[in-house]
């Protein structure tokens, strides 16, 4: 039993921490030149030929630094529904995608290929029309897709629980980043701001909520890393770990968000600072695909009238 | 990262599952804990069987009659007990806490006479750290230790002791230093429970029964030769103790927790649940599993380091406020039933009992108030509140 990454994961960690804090909209061609567009492709295929931990690892840090890129989109989504010679455009840089699943659509306005479902198979979707819409999260927009055709067939649907899983494994995964470094600019102003002569830190009123933080996060963020573990070796608990991990790290980020704002006083409630993005990237995640009530209410289902087993 | 057992992991867990499923008598079976513990001599003949089957002491040095085991092997062993619902080695504190104080500070006579004999069973020990007026703040301690030629002479009063009124031998953290305050002054000693001058008196609590006690020390003799440590570094001392019953511990209380939502879900299926309550039911299975893998992650962090780090406050914290939801959401479950007791209750009383006994557990091995300075202090940093 190990639970702990090796020092390679931990190594494209850092590197992805310093890129990522130096490029907030990093271009497509950028991300793959640093190889992280193709690190589960095989390597025949111009990728990295590492697996899910890895794109776990760049996921998190790229919700902690709010990265405005099709990179969950396209990696966590659709890249196992993708023929090789497709694969090879996304490790390559030259493609991006998105999946147009109900009427809204994320990262419509950088992704530059649609995937659609339609029947028993997954399509490229040509010649759509795209409109964006005007949304809470800056950094991760949403538009609708007008018109178009199915183009070329890319995969069966049967692929869509698997690339569901992936999806929620991820976004919890977005989640815990953008928790923690909610708590670490939390932490980092209870340490400076003074208020009756003391660092407002020295207070249980701002600690302790703080403290409460840290637990929930960390304990959220064993759920997302179990998810992702499960992912990368084909677990059959893939569905249900995703599932848990999703709703708590969600929650346990919209939280933190919340705890974070409040620390700050008014300087947390204005624009000019960071907090109200992350936040409203913690909320975008809550909000999508599934909200906690119905992933507890799929978790339920498996628990006690033994559904899904 | 691979969240299996290793290959040596899995045999030896299917050796103890086995060993468990063969050995464990049928009356200790779903043994309830609390003060049914100390009961009779069935309990100490079971430790004595663990003992012998090499399962006593997993992480202790070789020398010391222990396994030589990694961590993990003391993990799965409490996962292991827990999923049979075995009753713990009666010397939990022995093999715990005195065990590994000893092997740190203790001088070759004390192992020698102590080591072999906790992991047999045939010492019990008990903890005196706790006073009336040294609860949160261990550093008041006030029972005063008083240098006579070649003895200690200890007077004053200690209380939450499990164990103390069967136990041979007590951890008893003193102030030998009159004029010291605070963390320095304070001298660890090894006292012979049956000494003159020491009294015992058992503590009722809500449930009913009797798990801790007070102990009292007038003029009571204990030879220098059993202080552990320094005269005056009984502080360090006493913080290898609390590392020591934090190190593990988490995997304890986890895999106890597993047995509790999985009789929860038992229950459920038995009584039926709204969606309310299926939600409430669902939300704790996934808390237990962010629980049990942040055992896993700080299990890992141990292997590495060999040092239990403060982040593993987060797991007692985290688990003790989720036995008092489960025991709460259990009751609501059995709605006006939760008012019997005992044999007139559903389950023999398994849930309100369970639901009492919870309420200890905030305040018990460090209060959710003390846990959240320590994360506050040691682990975020922030300035200290006292």
């Amino acid at each position: 039993m190990d639970f702990a990454f090796t020092p390679e994961q931990d190594e494209l960690r850092s590197q992805a921490r310093s890129f990522l804090a130096a490029h907030p909209e990093p271009s497509w061609a950028e991300l793959a030149g640093l190889g992280w567009t193709g690190v589960s492709v095989p390597e025949e295929l111009g990728g990295a030929g590492l697996g899910f931990l890895e794109e776990a690892v760049l996921v998190e840090e790229m919700g902690r630094a709010l990265t405005h890129a099709p990179f969950w989109s396209t990696v966590a989504v659709v890249l196992p529904a993708l023929p090789p010679e497709l694969q090879a455009q996304v490790a390559a840089g030259e493609a991006s995608w998105t999946l147009a699943l109900g009427p809204l659509v994320p990262d419509l306005d950088t992704a530059t290929r649609i995937a659609v479902v339609g029947g028993d198979s997954i399509w490229e979707l040509d010649g759509a029309g795209r409109e964006m819409l005007q949304t809470n999260d800056a950094t991760r927009p949403l538009g609708v897709v007008t018109g178009g055709s199915a183009g070329r067939r890319l995969a069966g649907s049967e692929l869509l629980p698997r690339m569901r899983t992936r999806s929620r494994a991820a976004l919890a995964l977005e989640a815990c980043g953008v928790g923690a470094r909610a708590l670490e600019l939390a932490v980092a102003y209870a340490k400076e701001r003074e208020q009756f002569g003391r660092p407002i830190g020295v207070y249980q009123a701002i600690s302790h909520p703080l403290a409460t933080t840290y637990m929930e996060l960390e304990l959220a963020r064993s759920l997302a890393l179990w998810a992702a573990w499960c992912i990368a070796v084909d677990d059959p608990q893939a569905g249900l770990a995703a599932a848990a991990a999703k709703a708590q790290c969600a929650e346990a980020a919209v939280a933190a968000c919340e705890r974070s704002i409040q620390a700050h006083g008014g300087i947390g409630f204005t624009w000019e600072h960071v907090l109200h993005r992350l936040y409203k990237r913690a909320l975008w995640i809550q909000s999508w695909d599934a909200s906690g009530a119905q992933l507890r209410s799929e978790v339920a289902a498996r628990l006690l009238d033994g559904e899904g087993e | 990262m691979d969240l299996r057992d290793t290959p040596d992991e899995a045999r030896f867990r299917a050796e103890l599952r086995d060993w468990l499923a063969a050995s464990l008598p049928d009356g200790l079976r779903g043994h309830r804990g609390g003060a049914a513990r100390f009961e009779g001599e069935a309990v100490r003949e079971w430790s004595r069987a663990l003992y012998e089957a090499g399962y006593a002491g997993l992480t202790w040095p070789k020398e010391y009659g222990g396994g030589g085991c990694p961590y993990s092997y003391q993990a799965i062993f409490l996962e292991e007990m827990a999923r049979a619902e075995a009753p713990h080695h009666l010397g939990v504190i022995g093999l715990g806490m005195a065990g590994p104080t000893i092997i740190a500070h203790g001088s070759e006579a004390q192992k020698a006479r102590h080591l072999s004999r906790i992991l047999s069973a045939d010492e019990i020990w008990c903890q005196g750290f706790s006073e009336p007026g040294a609860g949160s703040d261990l550093s008041a301690v006030r029972t005063s230790a008083r240098l006579e030629a070649d003895r200690f002479v200890v007077d004053g009063q200690k209380v939450w002791s499990s164990f103390a009124h069967i136990a041979d031998w007590c951890l008893l953290l003193t102030r030998s230093d009159p004029g010291s305050e605070r963390h320095a002054g304070l001298t660890y000693l090894i006292v012979d429970m049956r000494s003159p001058g020491v009294e015992v008196r058992p503590l009722r609590q809500m449930t009913g029964e009797a798990e801790f006690n007070e102990i009292f020390f007038s003029a009571v003799e204990v030879p220098v030769e059993n202080v552990l440590g320094e005269v005056g570094g009984g502080w360090q001392v006493a913080m290898t103790t609390l590392l020591h019953e934090r190190g593990t511990l988490g995997f304890a209380l986890t895999a106890a927790l597993e047995v509790a939502v999985r009789k929860l879900i038992e229950l459920a299926q038995d009584r039926g649940a709204t969606a309310t309550q299926r939600d409430a039911i669902a939300r704790e299975w996934i808390e237990l599993q962010g629980l049990r893998f942040t055992a896993y992650r700080s299990l890992s962090a141990l292997m590495k380091t060999g040092v239990p780090g403060p982040e593993g406050s987060i797991l007692k914290l985290q688990w003790s406020e989720a036995n008092q939801r489960l025991g709460k959401l259990a009751l609501e479950l059995l709605a006006q039933d939760a008012q019997l007791l005992a044999d007139n209750a559903p389950y023999g009383g398994y849930w309100q009992h369970h639901q009492l006994r919870s309420r200890g557990n905030t305040i018990e091995a460090g209060t959710s108030e003390i846990l959240r300075n320590i994360v506050a202090e040691r682990v975020l940093g922030l300035p200290r509140s006292r």
